[in-house]
């Protein structure tokens, strides 16, 4: 059996040597859910600067320039830095555990996939105090704004992408290797708790679309340095392409960010419910049938770029098809917990929360859906307030669930439950105050991404404001009750941790030592 | 413990798929996307340089033929057609002049972009000779007519009566110019 890890009383070089060298799935697993809480405070902190500028109408705080980068930047750092990176940590720690494995099966890689990643923040970030400022293009980056009109510090955000699409597909990699290669004895496909299910499939859309963002990427990179004329309709290109192509990545991107949402949610409910997951079989089949259709319905995110009818209805029906499989995962959801013995700790909370709000937000992506109507709702706060149902009440709600069921876990301390009740309850109620009224603006004509607006809108962008305060203040305390927690919750080491928990990772002791089932479980 | 041959090939295969994503999203999605707009006419694409063949002209028919010229972000051309519409018959050959000047003080590079509408004209609109073939140089306070030959294929569909030609003129004086003119 090897040593533990080095501790603070082994002196700080030890300890700081253990972080940077490790090759342990749960020290990395740590790493990257700090790094991305830390994004997720950062890209928190540029939302709240764009929702104190919208809080009235008129220039009040920023300029219009750094509105747009903060714009940018806010989308950028966390769909990239805050979620994705959040559910790559949840991965390394449960994955291995969930399947029998005593660790990952690329363990070095896996090192490296994380430690590139500060450094692309770090390479991007740089960019707000370099002359000329750092992206404003929106996070999309539609040439010609990225390319032609972009800043000069472009380059550094292109590498940026680059590094953390590196990152990324050597994570994915990673996590295919040992679902594949290192499943326990008896732990056949189909018996794989749900969140491993989803991370595969979700590993699979990672590697084939990542590196087509780098190409997207790389494209710009030669038409702004290298005289090409990809996106340049002076030289015969054309900007439409760029948008195809991101797109391509873009719509396999948002189900790269809520299936494995699904899988933590699909973990939780049946825990709380006392009840198996009902339709397990369907739900695998529906993850898979998500993850198809989501490479052929990108361009229902462009359809006023003047397509034919016929893509238009091609790309809207495709599009409604979605809500089929989607449709059977919340009915699923639902039925785990009908006549269930429901008790409704912090975890479950949001696990509910999630089925509801994100089941509101599939409704808005419905009506969105509709071509005829996209007309009208296309690049206004409804989109806003479609993509952050399904983006925060979606996957930062399953994160926030996934880190409050499993603490106890990795820590062997229990939470506070009152504080983390508080905290869902302030969470629930500030994110719908700062959404829901998002959705009138858009519907009212109010475009996304401008410093100011009409006067018509002033009254619920202020509402707006303050419930995305309370949605701010919410994730402090949530930073305090998990750092409590750590330092001076209440010691735990029943193993189960959860009545009604299911699974391998709840057969080791807890807290779960550094090594786990370095020989592998029987599985019946 | 990663030295299981398993996950080396593994590693390989994934790692290959990995990269053929980026070839195709390079070197694949940008030609498919070309080809497509070109096969369907979408985006108002039209052919290169026609070379004339022996039609009937179709008298029956007249086409309304409208341009359209428009400058570019900052470019400071004067750019317009001398004739804004002319009416054609399919088959026909006709030759419409635009005018361009540079009124700045230096000597310029402009390349005309055209595009088609509707769509499902692009295709049957025949440029024989066309000035946004090559790039246009002008000198400083220099101007030139800018002459386009262009032929309505007869086998134009029923439902068109009116075909919009629309150039813009790009400023492509800092860029390398090489191979700019072969695209169009």
């Amino acid at each position: 059996m090897a040593h533990g890890p080095a501790t603070l009383a082994d002196g700080w070089g030890k300890y700081i040597s253990r972080w940077v060298f490790t090759t342990n799935h749960k020290d990395i697993g740590t790493l990257y859910l700090w790094f991305s809480f830390a994004m997720f405070i950062m890209g928190g902190a540029f939302a709240m600067i764009i929702r104190a500028e919208l809080f009235q109408p008129g220039m009040q705080l920023i300029k219009p320039e750094f509105f747009n980068q903060m714009t940018t930047m806010h989308g950028l750092v966390m769909v990239f830095g805050a979620i994705m990176p959040a559910f790559v940590g949840l991965a390394n720690w449960l994955i291995p555990m969930m399947i029998g494995a005593p660790d990952m099966a690329l363990p070095r890689m896996n090192n490296l996939s994380f430690w590139i990643l500060p450094f692309a923040f770090a390479i991007l970030t740089s960019t707000l105090f370099m002359e000329g400022g750092g992206p404003n293009f929106g996070w999309t980056f539609y040439a010609p704004l990225s390319t032609t009109y972009a800043p000069d510090t472009v380059n550094y955000f292109i590498f940026g992408v680059h590094i953390m699409g590196a990152s990324s597909i050597m994570g994915s990699i990673n996590i295919i290797a040992t679902v594949m290669n290192m499943r326990a004895p008896g732990m056949t496909y189909m018996k794989m708790p749900l969140f491993v299910w989803t991370w595969v499939i979700t590993a699979f859309l990672l590697v084939a679309v990542m590196p087509v963002l780098a190409g997207a990427v790389t494209m710009m990179l030669m038409d702004i340095n290298f005289g090409t004329s990809f996106f340049d309709a002076a030289g015969g290109g054309d900007p439409v392409l760029f948008q195809h192509v991101f797109w391509f990545f873009g719509h396999p991107e948002v189900y790269i960010i809520i299936l494995p949402a699904f899988g933590v949610v699909s973990q939780i409910i049946p825990t709380f419910s006392r009840k198996p997951l009902f339709g397990y079989s369907s739900m695998v089949y529906a993850t898979a049938a998500i993850a198809f259709l989501s490479f052929v319905v990108w361009a229902h995110h462009m359809f006023t770029v003047g397509m034919p009818i016929a893509g238009e209805l091609y790309f809207m029906y495709a599009t409604m098809l979605i809500a089929v499989p989607t449709g059977v995962k919340v009915f699923n959801w639902i039925t785990t917990m009908y006549r269930g013995s429901l008790t409704f700790e912090t975890p479950m909370l949001f696990s509910i929360a999630f089925v509801i709000l994100f089941t509101f937000g599939g409704f808005t992506g419905m009506m969105l859906s509709i071509a005829a109507a996209d007309m009208q709702y296309h690049d206004t706060y409804f989109v806003v307030a479609h993509f952050h149902y399904v983006m925060v009440a979606g996957a930062v709600f399953s994160g926030t669930a996934a880190v409050y069921y499993w603490l106890p876990k990795w820590c062997g301390k229990m939470y506070d439950e009152t504080m983390g009740k508080v905290q869902f309850w302030i969470a629930f109620i500030g994110f719908n105050i700062a959404f829901m009224p998002q959705h009138f603006l858009g519907l009212a004509g109010m475009p996304r991404r401008y410093a100011d607006y009409g006067l018509q809108f002033a009254d619920w962008n202020m509402v707006s404001s303050i419930g995305a305060f309370m949605y701010g203040g919410a994730q402090i305390l949530f930073l305090f009750n998990v750092i409590r927690t750590i330092g001076w919750g209440k010691p735990t080491d029943d193993p189960k941790v959860w009545e009604g928990a299911e699974g391998l990772e709840w057969t080791v002791p807890t807290p779960a030592p550094y090594h786990t089932f370095a020989t592998p479980p029987e599985v019946k | 413990m990663s030295a299981r041959p398993n996950d080396r090939k593994l590693l390989a295969k994934l790692v290959a798929l990995a990269a053929a994503m980026f070839m195709f999203a390079i070197f694949v999605l940008p030609p498919l996307y070309d080809l497509f707009c070109e096969i369907t006419g979408i985006g108002g694409k039209t052919d290169g340089a026609y070379t004339a063949v022996a039609v009937e002209v179709d008298t029956s028919r007249d086409i309304e033929v409208q341009f359209v010229a428009t400058n570019n972000a900052t470019m400071p051309w004067d750019f317009y057609p001398i004739e804004e519409r002319v009416m054609v018959h399919p088959g026909e050959a006709r030759e419409v002049v635009f005018y361009a000047h540079n009124r700045t003080g230096e000597d310029m590079l402009g390349q005309a972009i055209p595009n088609v509408l509707p769509n499902n004209a692009a295709d049957y609109f025949h440029k024989t000779e066309c000035f946004c073939f090559n790039n246009q140089p002008l000198a400083a306070g220099e101007s030139a007519e800018l002459a386009l030959v262009f032929i309505v294929d007869p086998d134009l569909p029923a439902s068109v009566n009116t075909v919009t030609l629309s150039y813009t003129m790009f400023d492509i004086t800092d860029r390398a110019v090489a191979q700019v003119s072969q695209v169009q």
